[in-house]
């Protein structure tokens, strides 16, 4: 168990600075997702290192899991308008046709 | 666990450490978001390790699957100017302030972790799972114990739906012209198939890993598909408007069972005795099809309407 232990802490300290340090906001959102699912690692660990094995952190991390997408899902419909918006100022060739609110 | 168990532990942890590197610090952001999804795939594998089997069908499902979808269909329409940036990150300076602060808070949550009561709520689960009408520990504590819990987890994903079509009308069209005409066949020849497999799930809820979760987005990844291969929306317009009552039925249905108990005199969520299974199951299904309608919902990124129609009443 040790090393899921290990991983849970490595994943939570990229997950932690990709999401204060990173330029782009899809990015962050990326580190985001990674620093939940290290906290989700911390919790299934310590289920499983009770005896029996716990049903509750699993649970709750299935609850975690819904509310993760939730969150993505919302600031990802943010960022796609952000974006939208931006290329509205800068009129960029590049661009492709503009996807966003009516 | 013998010594290929602990080898196969270190590869995995080994191969997530890196993919979430990449998930991360990818120059390209195409890369990144593929990287992300094939964590969320390898995480799946990893939580089986940990006897996890519930969490590991939902991390496919949902973590991988919906959340992949999301983010493909999302890099889709975002502006890829990222390559003429140079610096992806805040200067490296700050290495010196982030390893610190991270490693303190990472050690105050495990010390947080450690100080919890130590055997954990396992033996309490099993002593009342006779009396909660179904077989599998994880589904008693979501939709018996803490269905609250379940409760404000549909809320919190109505939320977002309801955040996300208040943005806005959805793109119009809703996906990209497919080239192949390969997809549309395929995708209504599987499509059965999604609706048995969640079927299938969401019955085997009651007495082993699976229920409402998994089963909901494995409808939901269908009703993607059909999408992508397509169909049309059929919450779109305001002729079909009583169908997206089944977008709440979900948190309505948990809501009810919840203050019927209080009607009768009862607690919060006390279900009256010997008609806990069947209770169950009921809010099972109206919970997973809210969980796929929802799931699709967010796919949209919009509120879904008539194409070409642009204006702004109803």
């Amino acid at each position: 168990m040790t090393v899921y232990l290990s991983l849970a802490g490595v994943l939570f300290l990229i997950g932690l600075h990709g999401f204060f340090t990173a330029r782009n906001l899809l990015r962050r959102l990326l580190a985001l997702n990674v620093l939940t699912t290290a906290v989700f690692l911390l919790f299934v660990v310590m289920a499983r290192l009770a005896e029996p094995l716990d049903a509750v952190p699993h649970a709750i991390v299935l609850t975690g899991i819904v509310v993760t997408v939730s969150t993505t899902a919302v600031a990802l419909a943010l960022l796609v308008r952000i974006a939208g918006r931006m290329r509205d100022e800068d009129t960029d060739p590049a661009a492709g046709p503009r996807g966003g609110a009516g | 666990m013998g010594t290929a168990g602990v080898i196969f532990d270190g590869l995995l942890a080994l191969a997530l450490v890196w993919l979430a590197w990449q998930a991360t610090r990818a120059a390209d952001l195409f890369h990144a978001v593929v990287s992300f999804i094939v964590f969320g795939l390898l995480m799946a594998l990893a939580w089986v390790r940990l006897e996890a089997p519930d969490i590991a069908l939902a991390e496919a499902a949902i973590g991988a699957g919906a959340t992949g979808a999301l983010l493909l269909s999302a890099l889709d329409r975002l502006v890829t100017r990222e390559g003429r940036r140079t610096v992806l990150y805040e200067p490296g300076a700050a290495w010196g302030f982030w390893i610190p602060a991270g490693a303190a808070l990472l050690g105050a949550l495990t010390l947080a972790a450690w100080k919890l009561p130590a055997p954990g709520l396992g033996d309490e689960v099993l002593a009342s799972l006779g009396a909660s009408g179904v077989d599998h520990p994880v589904t008693a504590v979501l939709l018996n114990f803490r269905a609250l819990d379940t409760l404000l987890e549909i809320g919190v994903l109505l939320l977002a739906a309801v955040t996300i079509w208040s943005l806005g009308r959805a793109p119009s069209p809703l996906v990209p012209v497919m080239p192949s005409p390969a997809l549309p066949a395929l995708g209504r020849l599987l499509f059965p198939v999604f609706v048995l497999v969640a079927a299938y799930l969401l019955w085997r809820g009651s007495h082993a890993p699976g229920g409402a979760f998994p089963a909901g987005a494995v409808l939901g990844a269908g009703a993607i598909l059909m999408l992508l291969a397509g169909a049309r929306p059929w919450i779109r317009s305001s002729e079909h408007g009583p169908w997206r009552w089944i977008l709440s039925l979900g948190l309505a249905m948990l809501l009810a069972a919840g203050i019927a108990g209080t009607v009768m005199g009862q607690a919060f969520f006390q279900y009256p005795p010997g008609t806990a299974g069947p209770l169950i199951l009921l809010l099972e299904v109206a919970a997973g099809l809210s969980i796929a309608l929802l799931l699709f919902a967010l796919y949209l990124r919009g509120e879904p309407c008539e194409h070409g129609y642009r204006g702004s009443g109803p």
